[in-house]
């Protein structure tokens, strides 16, 4: 894949910065909202494969390589486990909600019943939602990425 | 069978029969096995997620404190199975670039 026309580079463009802008309003209002980070990370990393298919592996290859996605979807996991393993310290057990009601960061109270939303609420689930978020979109991306470039190279083609 | 075997299978035994203890402590779920039941829907395990999901995980949206709170060692295990996609992807298709 080398790069399709100047129609579709321009109508990406336009869309790229709306479908970041829905993923990751999905990711942070998961704990709210349907969806989280599996499903928020999806469509990020699918606006991602959009910009890959119009401008074309090896342009993209020269914008972000896959070692640093990999780096960014171990950092993901790192702190998924991380916070679970904060819930053992400072909670009962393994993936305690340590954060809930505790009045200090996404700590407020939550009347039981239907309530208004409140983003401050939640515990350990929004940092858990942004955790899987980093990795989901990181590691789809990656994928295709590699997999774009590995065969763009073996099939001759790419002439930019 | 050496005496580092022998240490597996005990561990493997006590971790095994404290996940089926656990599992047979767990509230029922799931439809009843009674099909004239009118309460077909109606098993403990989900009224104790839908009454307890706003004071205990704190969170409107009971479907992601289940997945991240109540269940989180399933997306532990999900989160897994995306990194060694992952690993696996990069590791085949860097061999293929060069």
């Amino acid at each position: 894949m080398s790069g399709m026309s100047k129609i579709v580079k321009t109508i990406s463009n336009v869309t790229f910065p709306l479908i970041m802008i829905y993923g990751l309003y999905i990711i942070a209002h998961g704990h709210l909202t349907p969806g989280g980070g599996f499903q928020g990370g999806a469509v990020v990393a699918s606006g991602c494969a959009m910009i890959l298919v119009a401008y074309g592996s090896i342009w993209t290859m020269g914008k972000i390589k896959e070692k640093n996605l990999s780096v960014l979807e171990s950092l993901g996991a790192l702190f998924f486990i991380g916070i679970a393993l904060f819930g053992l310290i400072f909670g009962a057990v393994f993936f305690n909600n340590f954060l809930a009601d505790g009045g200090v960061i996404f700590g407020d109270h939550v009347i039981s019943g239907s309530t208004a939303a409140d983003f401050n609420t939640g515990g350990v689930l929004p940092l858990m939602n942004f955790a899987v978020g980093l990795k989901v979109i990181a590691g789809l991306f990656a994928i295709v990425l590699v997999m774009a470039y590995a065969t763009t190279r073996s099939s001759g083609g790419g002439k930019e | 069978m050496t005496r580092r075997d022998t240490l597996a299978v005990v561990f493997f035994v006590v971790v095994a029969v404290f996940f089926v203890f656990s599992a047979l402590m767990m509230r029922s779920f799931g439809p009843s096995a009674d099909p004239n039941d009118t309460d077909y829907f109606n098993a403990p395990m989900d009224d104790y997620i839908i009454d307890n999901t706003q004071s205990e995980a704190g969170a409107n949206n009971g479907v992601t404190s289940v997945v991240f709170d109540y269940r989180g060692f399933d997306t532990l295990g999900e989160a897994t199975v995306l990194f060694t996609a992952v690993a696996a992807v990069v590791l085949v298709f860097r061999r293929l670039k060069k």
